[in-house]
């Protein structure tokens, strides 16, 4: 058996009101990958702030040992010092800067206040070889795709000499391929180096993947830890430990719901990019969806999914688009976003945080932002009735909270998202542009969204789903698009679409075919 | 103690303006309380309520200043003193031109900020150096003093600096009191109507009966008191701390000489009501909100986010006409240090009033309380007679004071 590497005994962490972690236990050995799961706000990422020093050592109870010695961190320098190094969720590169600088960021080469240029570069550029970049370390990291930029984090893990990696969600923000490509790096340090990460995530096919050990953490404690080696793991056996019940049908069957005219159509659809006039990142792309019709959009992270939809949503992005777009048989021209929602178009951002919600604002402002016309007259606002719409919508959307003045800022994101949805539906629409309407929201909460998508097609709106999870976009399309590169590359049958089809498709386009 | 907490915490301000005024009143000796110091607070920063409104509702979009206002007021002023002393046109004419080109400047100011994408403060800062220059250079031209004297302009004047007189002063805060309480009493009534949750009564009627204090203080003290000073006892001691000729209750009530309701209070109460009934109950006050929470958001609900900051700029230098007006009637003359620092004075009043230096919070009612707060130190400590420069020195203590306060009282009690 490998040594225990890490211990963290009966951590108990609590915030004013809430029990954050309660009697956590956790044990990885050396030269693991032990992933940590759980719904949101379970208490995942408060444990790993504990683990690395953020949360310093007396805000909570209970020991770590760490190489068999009681740890007591002040701060994030003292657990980095052991070789324990934390990757965040967001990316925290500095755009402007080059990667050489951004990975010894408080960690610099050279003597005294002077910076030694070319020892930074020249480790830097150790440090990229290792982790498969081709890049030179003077490139700035806003050249850099969000894939290129995780590895690029990895590689400043490397650089502080991690033992233990601990990666919050690394794959969010990234598509299949780099997703695996980054799993897989994990996997060859483990092999060569002998590196030790703990890896938080939402992907259970990641985990599955990747993981040797898995930890279940709900509500605060931790559940169960399946080992590989002596249990089979599968994503319905971790899903039953993270609610707790088996979730039979991951996706909610549709009920007699009629499929009707075509509603939306777009032809030969271009736009180019805003700030490079000449790149084309939406290629003469043509689809429609009808009444009562879920259209699913596959594409991977920088496809121009939501490049697509946001153009189509009054011209929010881009610039020089072409193409027509027939809404109900009528040719229409929308200039702005303004006359988007007139026309009965909504598009519910991937990005619910940074263009989707005002956080500081109470949920019944929130829902009402996109249609005040509708709770006010002659431009004064009918606060009552606001609230009313607001209680209405919360209730059928089964949002929790404890009353919609609560800001928006303090839900968990399963609700957040409903909220969102909440605003968007009471704008009316007949075409629903819901753009990932799932990420980073737990398992629980996602078959609730499922349920608000059938039930909008079931009172005849039409959906347009973009996903980049594929058993979603299987799951919930009855007709799905697979978009490569700004180009439309297969349409699918709901009956004829698995997950070995739809990247077949990508495949064949990569390859030019 | 948990209510009691809050009720601290949400009316921190109002109880440091209160603080301020009991520490004044006791080391003034009941001074500052005095009928003459009712209207100065208010002559004296008239230009600082209007123009802080205008600076509210610039703030609430991302914390944006506006450092052209005070070089506004001096071109502005400038330009209508030249208009009604050297061209001899009638007072009607010359206000509404100040306010075209007021409006003119504003859409200048606007269309560099929100549609070529200059940020606030620099587009700002060249209004304050070239509408400083050019009223400078209009008073010059005008007059070998380079200044112009409007005190003969009755018509413009008294606009701003004549008074109510007092015997009808007790009778409008009566009846502003009696609206006060019917629009609240009201406002309870129909929500519970229509079933919604509504204050408790107990809250409805402290507020009402604070509020309508305040009124009938300002009313009374308008009005030149309402006991002669000798019906006040020679008691000392327990007693004549409230009923003595120099107890709480002279302080308060006992005649003294006023002029009566200074007409620039009509002036100041109009624009913050109708800016309060903007920012509180209309669309276009909830756009500014929205925008100060989040931009991008607000943009992809369908509304026209330039046009609103564009607004906002244009609206500020409305305002800026408006107090330029009330400077220049109570200076009576324009020159080339009118307006100076009044920025400053504004953006003060919004920070001290809790309007978020980052956008998306705060209140008019707030600003007000910020503005009142800044003006009672600036009274008490000029009645105190303290070093001028230290004046300053604590002005700067009590703004960033204000600030941390905002940023420590807002900040998350969890962090998950």
């Amino acid at each position: 058996m490998a040594k225990v590497i890490l211990e963290m005994k009966n951590i108990t962490k609590t915030f004013p009101g809430v029990k954050a972690l309660d009697n956590v236990n956790l044990q990885v050995e050396e030269g693991e990958i032990h992933a940590l799961v759980g719904e949101n706000g379970a208490g995942k990422s408060t444990l790993m702030n504990v683990l690395s020093g953020i949360y310093p050592f007396g805000t909570y109870e209970g020991d770590i040992i760490y190489n068999g010695e009681v740890c007591k961190f002040n701060k994030i320098k003292d657990s980095e010092e052991k070789g324990i190094v934390i990757i965040h969720q967001e990316l925290a590169l500095i755009p402007y800067m080059s990667i050489g600088e951004n990975m010894f960021l408080g960690n610099e080469r050279g003597k005294a206040a002077a910076i030694d240029w070319n020892e930074t570069y020249g480790e830097a550029d150790k440090y990229l070889k290792m982790v498969g970049l081709a890049d030179s370390s003077r490139t700035l990291v806003k050249e850099l795709g969000t894939g290129k930029q995780q590895l690029v984090e990895i590689a400043k893990a490397l650089a502080k000499h991690a033992k233990l990696l601990i990666l919050d969600e690394p794959t969010s923000s990234l598509n299949e391929k780099d997703s695996k490509a980054l799993l897989d790096l994990l996997l060859k340090f483990k092999k060569e180096n002998g590196l030790t990460s703990i890896i938080i995530s939402h992907k259970l096919n990641e985990v599955s993947y990747v993981a040797d050990k898995i930890t279940v953490v709900r509500d605060g404690s931790t559940i169960e830890t399946l080992d590989k080696a002596t249990t089979e793991i599968s994503e319905d056996r971790i899903i039953k430990g993270m609610v707790g019940r088996e979730i039979t049908d991951r996706f909610p069957k549709r009920h007699d719901v009629q499929i009707g005219d075509i509603n939306l159509e777009v032809k030969d659809w271009c736009v180019y990019h805003p700030l490079y006039p000449e790149k084309k990142v939406v290629d003469n792309v043509s689809f429609n969806v009808r009444k009562g019709e879920v259209v699913g959009i596959y594409g991977l992270m920088g496809a121009g999914r939501t490049e697509l939809a946001m153009s189509i949503f009054g011209k929010s992005y881009g610039t020089g688009i072409t193409g027509t777009m027939t809404l109900n048989g009528k040719e229409i021209n929308l200039k702005n976003v303004k006359e988007a929602i007139k026309n009965k178009i909504a598009y519910v951002t991937e990005d619910r945080k940074g263009n989707g919600l005002v956080l500081n604002n109470p949920i019944k402002i929130n829902t009402t932002l996109a249609n005040l016309d509708a709770v006010s007259e002659r431009s004064i606002i009918d606060k009552d009735k606001e609230y009313q719409v607001a209680v209405e919508y919360k209730d059928k959307l089964k949002t929790k909270t404890p009353s919609v003045e609560q800001n928006v800022g303090n839900l968990s994101g399963g609700n957040q998202q409903k909220v969102l949805l909440a605003k968007w539906m009471f704008a009316e629409p007949d075409v629903l542009l819901l753009d990932e309407p799932t990420r980073g929201i737990d398992v629980g909460a996602k078959y609730e969204i499922y349920c608000i998508i059938n039930d909008l097609v079931k009172a005849g709106k039409s959906v347009v789903m973009i996903s980049s999870e594929l058993p979603e976009t299987i799951g919930m399309s009855d007709r799905i698009y697979v978009m490569n590169e700004g180009k439309f590359v297969g349409e699918l049958k709901q009956e004829d679409a698995s997950q070995e089809s739809i990247m077949a498709c990508i495949m064949r386009s990569g390859r030019g075919e | 103690m948990e209510k009691v907490g809050k009720i601290f915490k949400e009316h921190t301000m109002q109880i440091i303006l209160f603080l301020v005024v009991i520490f004044f009143a006791i080391t003034t000796k009941g001074q500052i309380l005095s009928a003459m110091n009712f209207e100065a607070l208010i002559t004296q920063n008239a230009y600082v309520f209007i123009l802080a409104t205008g600076m509210f509702m610039c703030m609430l979009i991302k914390g944006n200043i506006d450092l052209s206002v005070g070089a506004t007021v001096c071109l502005i002023d400038a330009i209508g003193a030249y208009m009604m002393i050297n061209m001899g046109i009638s007072v009607p004419v010359a206000m509404i031109s100040m306010v075209v080109i007021g409006c003119l400047i504003g859409a200048v100011l606007g269309w560099l900020i929100a549609y070529l994408n200059i940020p606030p403060w620099i587009a700002t800062l060249g209004g304050f150096l070239a509408f400083r220059g050019l009223g400078t250079k209009i008073v010059a031209t005008a007059s070998s003093t380079s200044s112009i004297s409007v005190n003969d302009i009755k018509g413009f004047t008294n606009l701003f600096i004549s008074h109510v007189p007092k015997e009808y002063c007790l009778w409008i805060g009566i009846v502003c009191c009696a609206l006060f309480v019917i629009l609240q009493v009201r406002a309870r009534a129909t929500k519970i109507k229509k079933g919604y949750e509504a204050e408790s009564k107990g809250s409805l009627i402290t507020r009402c009966v604070i509020i309508c204090l305040i009124i009938m203080l300002f009313a009374i003290k308008y009005a030149g008191g309402i006991i002669d000073v000798k019906s006040f006892s020679d008691a000392t001691g327990f007693a004549g701390f409230f009923v003595g000729k120099k107890g709480i209750g002279a302080i308060l009530l006992a005649k003294q000489t006023s002029l009566g309701l200074p007409a620039v209070l009509i002036w100041v109460a109009v624009v913050l009501l109708i800016y309060d009934f903007i920012a509180s109950k209309t669309v276009l006050g909830r756009y500014f909100y929205a925008m100060g929470g989040n931009m991008e958001a607000t943009r992809l609900s369908g509304i026209d986010t330039k046009l609103v900051l564009f607004f906002a700029y244009l609206n500020m230098q409305f305002l800026s006409v408006i107090a330029g007006w009330a400077s220049l009637a109570k200076l009576s003359t324009a020159n080339a240090f009118i307006g100076q620092n009044y920025e400053l004075d504004a953006i003060s009043a919004c920070i001290v009033g809790g309007v978020s230096a980052y956008g998306g919070s705060g209140s008019v009612f707030g600003m007000v309380v910020g503005a009142a707060l800044i003006g009672v130190i600036n009274l008490g400590m000029s009645i105190m007679s303290i070093d001028p420069n230290w004046q300053k020195v604590i002005k700067g203590v009590v703004l960033l004071a204000a600030v941390v306060f905002e940023i420590v009282n807002n900040r998350p009690k969890t962090k998950a």
